[in-house]
């Protein structure tokens, strides 16, 4: 069982958390054109890269905020977690 | 007769003048408090305990502790009754019942011995190979077979009595182990000041301390061990446990601890757990688990009689129990001697078989000095004794070793083998540690280390005391610095043990000439030399395939007294030096565990935590039948007299369609949305449009997945400008919840909009029927519910005498209704008051059977439709998107797919007798004789019996539906083996216009 420090509420077990998904997604967006692959490749298709990992969490079980997690997916070593609205300071 | 085999000494850790009574295969025997079951046994001459895994041979001890592959019992009777326990890890208790397994009619005789016999036709893989073909053979034949004759003892079928709890810890330190090491590590620790936990698998502290007559500072090494418990008992900042065993490494330092808390006492406490799970976050986790003796592979080595040197010293050490009279001590290293020395002091003389050429060690010339003469060059060839050992064939082996070169049989009760000591690295490995080979003493150690993890003393491959006292105390030290900021260093005490010479790499003795005599490698899973001979022979080169084809290292052993001795073998045979070969990888659970301990309190009802609507007590007292929903309990239907559950759903919702009927719909999801942005972000939510919502209107609406799938759908009510109250379905609340957390937070944070549930603050009754507005009236006089006072899709805030209630004009069931909502603390007076008040209206409570049918027959969609595989298109919502704006998952619904012409649509379907039921999930073909692969045109998503028409009426997606009305197709249900011919209809079955909502 992982444990993650929340950005707001300090290290807390994994159990709290849900995953999100890959940190580096940006929803295209409202009201523009945008083409079927291009479209695709938002929904659909991650990369499932092997090491250092960007990713969202929800601290679900506590303050119910999303926060970003830099993961090594291999390890699991977590190199420091932030704030939707802050970058790494790694 | 009893206890004839115990030591003259009484310096061991067994109380003489307490006996205990306890029973083993129906016969009653007596030990001492402080015994094992395995050292009550010894004592009492009963070395067969039970028969091997795959050939059924008699089986005794091998160890004294968790290393035992053999000695498995099954414990208790009764819903007790508990399979594969060691019995060496069983303190006696009282009234203790112990019974072998794995043999039938008895261990004595044994009718699967006819395995051993047929050996030649089990070999490594013979169950890949044999039970191949025909595939239906292996149904019918082979499976039931293998089932009968394999496996270890039997799992009760009774819920377990017993009461097991979890306990969550962290500390700074924890140190796993207290041999010398470990105390070392944690006394430094916590002295340091550093939070340390020490952890201790038997029930006594000490470790090797026990067993081995070694002096630090001025004391005994028992003594020492005591006098460091002590100080660490009587430090705040310490927990000591004992009887536990930390058997799990996971990641980031999450350790799990098995704790058999009141397993050795007599009568505990009601209320005493037996066992406990402790979770472990330890900022360090020190790794001082010792190492465990290995076997010597030769000719029957398996014999109930033969076991490890250092397990017959613990058992004459701390148990004051004799393993055998006549012993023959056979070793290739010297630690044995001391197992010698202890029979000496009991004025027994072994014979001592030593495959070096000779030794200079203190304890070799000690017995030497006693005037035993030791046989170097010697090793056992075979063995003889059926049921315990008799005698040996011992020889001289030849100068290359691989040859006995004379023969001699000598009658013996016991053989203590030594094939020298493995590190126990299990915790390092699961932990992530690379390991590495060290030579000198021929097994693997921990180096790369991925978590904060050390392993120090003989887990380190480190076996003399003085340097396992020095890096523990230095370890200790350090790693608590980490977290104090004390700097207090304690002071590593002098010691003294014998000295040692260094083992020989021989762990196989040659076979007898002309016999070929099993010589075991992995006696838990049956595993010998010739197995991994025949593996290596038929191409399996990666250790990991040789573990799996010959079961080498695996199940509840995982390779303690086995791993290194496989390796050695293949390496050997391969001509490669063991690292080459590598290693197996060590998986959790050490040791194995109960799973009611891993279950812990979380049984029964307490499995999940369950959620109940504030009138449930009603519901209760009026015979509600409950049905599980998520985690909350709802009523499913309200049977009277004698009714059946059709009955009595039947009537409830025969009595909305004509009367009123009320329904607890608290658990229905709630979300209060609010702030300047909150129809903007409504209209990126929804399908539909929200922007122009007036102030008191609820509106139905749609959400979507990116991915264009319906999500969830519910009525969203505009409270003031920027304040709306959302509801979801019960089964959808917390994912939409998050859904709208993740848009707010991560894609779209420049809303100034918040969101919060309150599905827990409010009650929630269904008042439905066109009895409903007269009903309501009456409960709120001062409110104009006419349908201009209140028109559909329209709520008022009120207030039920002094209590706050808004009345919202919303309908699932399709008739004329209304939702009131009230604080939940008021839900029950609520209820009541509805009720009471309708009795006059004809009343009635119904279920969420009876929901569904009312919902079934109007063509309104649920979670049967909303299955996460239907876009609004297929389940009749298309009039909800809109055409003007974007919104979640719009982009999707243009995709070639979603706007095929022949797509799914939703449709209704009676059967065309009106009376056969149509099972959910049945599927939908045009022709049902056709031969398979029979193509699917859709499938029955819900069901009921429509109290409107008194027939079965069913909802179906199926492939270009809307054109099927007026066919008459099949539903068919290959599970059930049923066809029903059915007319496909328009979903909206009763009041297809909608005007008894508006009425
Ligand atoms: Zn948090």
């Amino acid at each position: 069982m992982l444990e993650i420090k929340c950005p707001y509420c300090g290290k807390r077990s994994q159990n709290e958390f849900s995953y999100g998904g890959d940190g580096n997604i940006k929803r295209p967006p409202l009201g523009e054109e945008i083409n079927t692959k291009d479209w695709d490749d938002f929904v659909y298709f991650r990369d499932n890269p092997r090491g250092k990992h960007t990713e969202l969490w929800h601290h679900a079980s506590g303050c119910r905020q999303w926060f970003k997690a830099s993961r090594d997916t291999a390890t699991h070593e977590i190199f420091a977690t932030c704030k939707m609205n802050e970058d790494f300071n790694v | 007769m009893s206890n004839q085999f115990r030591t003259t000494n009484s310096s061991g850790l067994i109380n003489k003048n307490k006996i205990i009574n306890f029973s083993f295969n129906g016969e009653s025997l007596q030990g001492y408090e402080g015994d094992t079951l395995a050292s009550a046994l010894i004592a009492n001459g009963v070395h067969l305990v039970g028969r091997s895994f795959k050939y059924h041979r008699p089986r005794g001890f091998l160890g004294a502790g968790v290393e035992e592959p053999n000695a498995m019992v099954q414990l208790h009777e009764g819903n007790r009754s508990e399979p594969n326990i060691m019995a060496t890890e069983v303190e006696l208790v009282e009234g203790l019942v112990a019974n072998s397994q794995n043999c039938w009619p008895s261990v004595k005789f044994d009718i699967g011995e006819i395995n051993n016999l047929l050996n030649r036709f089990f070999p490594a893989g013979f169950y890949y190979k044999t039970f191949m073909w025909p595939k239906s053979f292996w149904y019918k034949i082979y499976e039931p077979v293998i089932r009968k004759a394999a496996g270890m003892g039997i799992a009760p079928l009774n819920p377990d009595p017993d009461r097991y709890e979890h306990n969550y810890e962290h500390c700074d330190v924890l140190v796993v182990g207290s041999g010398p090491s470990g105390l070392a590590s944690a006394l430094a620790a916590a002295k340091n000041g550093a939070k340390v936990i020490l952890a201790e698998d038997k029930a006594h502290f000490g470790g090797s301390l026990l067993n081995d007559d070694v002096t630090i500072g001025n004391m005994s090494g028992r003594e020492w061990a005591s006098d460091v418990i002590s100080q660490l008992k009587n430090l705040p900042n310490v927990i000591v446990k004992n009887r536990s065993q930390v058997f799990g490494y996971y990641d980031h330092n999450m350790t799990v601890m098995f704790e058999r808390v009141s397993d050795h006492i007599e009568n505990p406490n009601k209320y005493t757990p037996r066992q406990r799970l402790h979770y472990i976050r330890a900022g360090e986790v020190i790794v001082s688990t010792g190492s465990i003796e290995r076997p010597i592979s030769f000719g029957n080595n398996d014999r109930p009689g033969i076991l490890l040197a250092s397990a017959a010293r613990e058992y004459m050490k701390i148990y004051e129990t004799l393993v055998g009279k006549k012993p023959i001590i056979f070793t290739n290293n010297d630690t044995a001697y001391s197992t010698a020395l202890e029979f000496l002091k009991n004025n027994i003389t072994p014979i001592i078989l030593d495959t070096r050429n000779g030794s200079d060690g203190e304890l070799v010339k000690e017995v030497q000095n006693l005037g035993v003469d030791i046989k170097f060059n010697s090793g056992i060839a075979n063995t003889k004794g059926h049921l315990k050992i008799k005698s040996a064939t011992i020889g001289k082996l030849d100068k290359e070793k691989e040859n006995f070169i004379s023969y001699e049989e000598v009658d013996c009760d016991c053989i203590c083998m030594s094939g020298g000591w493995t590190p126990t690295v299990h915790l390092s490995s699961q932990a992530g540690n690379k390991l590495k080979f060290k030579e000198e003493i021929d097994a693997y150690i921990p180096d790369q280390k991925r978590q904060k993890e050390t392993a120090i003393g003989a887990a380190n491959g480190s076996y003399t005391l003085d340097q396992s006292l020095a890096e523990g105390f230095q370890v200790g030290f350090e790693l608590s610095n980490k977290f104090t900021s004390n700097n207090s260093k304690t002071d590593t005490p002098s010691s003294k043990e014998p000295s040692f010479e260094s083992h020989e790499r021989l762990w196989c003795m040659p076979l007898p000439e002309g016999k070929k005599p099993k010589r075991f490698i992995d006696f838990q899973n049956d595993v010998a030399v010739s197995d991994v001979e025949l593996a290596l022979r038929e191409g399996f080169r990666s250790i990991e395939h040789v573990k799996r084809y010959t079961t080498l290292g695996m199940a509840g052993d995982q390779g303690k007294t086995s791993n290194l001795n496989g390796l050695q073998y293949v390496s050997k045979i391969e001509k490669k030096i063991v690292p080459e070969v590598g290693h197996t990888t060590f998986r959790p659970p050490y040791t194995p565990v109960t799973i009611g301990t891993i279950v812990g309190r979380e049984v029964g009802n307490h499995y999940l935590p369950t959620r109940k609507s504030p009138v449930h007590h009603w519901h209760e007292e009026n015979n509600a039948v409950f049905v599980a929903a998520g985690l909350w309990v709802r009523p499913r239907y309200y049977p009277r007299g004698s009714e059946t559950m059709s009955d009595a759903v039947n009537r409830e919702a025969a009595n909305v369609r004509k009367n009123v009927g009320i329904c607890d719909v608290t658990t229905l999801g709630k979300i209060d949305i609010k702030g300047p942005d909150a129809p903007e972000f409504l209209n990126r939510i929804y399908t539909n449009a929200w922007m122009k919502l007036p102030v008191g209107k609820a509106r139905y609406g749609v959400m979507l997945r990116e991915d264009g799938m319906v999500m969830d759908d519910g009525t969203t009510s505009r409270l003031s400008e920027n304040h709306f109250h959302m509801t979801t379905t019960t089964a959808q609340a917390a994912n939409v919840l998050s859904h709208l957390e993740y848009y707010l937070q991560v894609v779209w944070p420049e809303l100034d909009v918040n969101v919060l549930s309150t599905t827990e603050q409010w009650a929630g009754i269904a008042v439905a029927g066109p009895k409903s507005r007269e009903l309501l009236s009456k409960l709120f006089p001062s409110d104009d519910l006419s349908n201009e006072g209140l028109p559909f899709m329209g709520l008022i805030d009120t207030k039920l005498g002094n209590i706050p209630a808004r009345i919202y004009r919303i309908s699932f069931s399709g008739e004329l209704a209304y939702e009131v909502n009230v604080e939940s603390n008021y839900g029950l007076h609520l209820w009541k008051k509805i009720i009471e008040i309708g009795s006059d209206f004809g009343v009635q409570p119904y279920g969420t059977e009876a929901l569904s049918t009312l919902r079934i027959e109007m063509g309104h969609v649920a979670g049967p439709e909303l299955d996460g595989r239907t876009i609004p298109f297929d389940v009749g919502l298309n009039g909800m998107v809109s055409q003007k704006k974007d919104f979640i998952g719009k982009r999707s619904l243009s995709k070639d797919a979603f706007v095929a012409e022949d797509r799914q649509t939703i449709v209704g379907l009676v059967p065309v007798d009106k009376k056969s039921k149509i099972p959910e999930g049945s599927h939908i073909v045009e022709n049902d004789k056709a031969p398979t692969p029979n193509p699917k045109l859709g499938h029955v998503s819900s069901s009921c019996w429509s109290v409107e028409y008194n027939n079965p009426f069913s909802i179906a997606i199926m492939k270009d539906g809307k054109k099927q009305i007026g066919k008459t197709l099949y539903a068919v249900s290959p599970v059930k083996d049923i066809s029903i011919p059915v007319e496909v209809v328009s979903s909206h079955y009763v009041d297809p216009k909608g005007e008894r909502v508006r009425s």
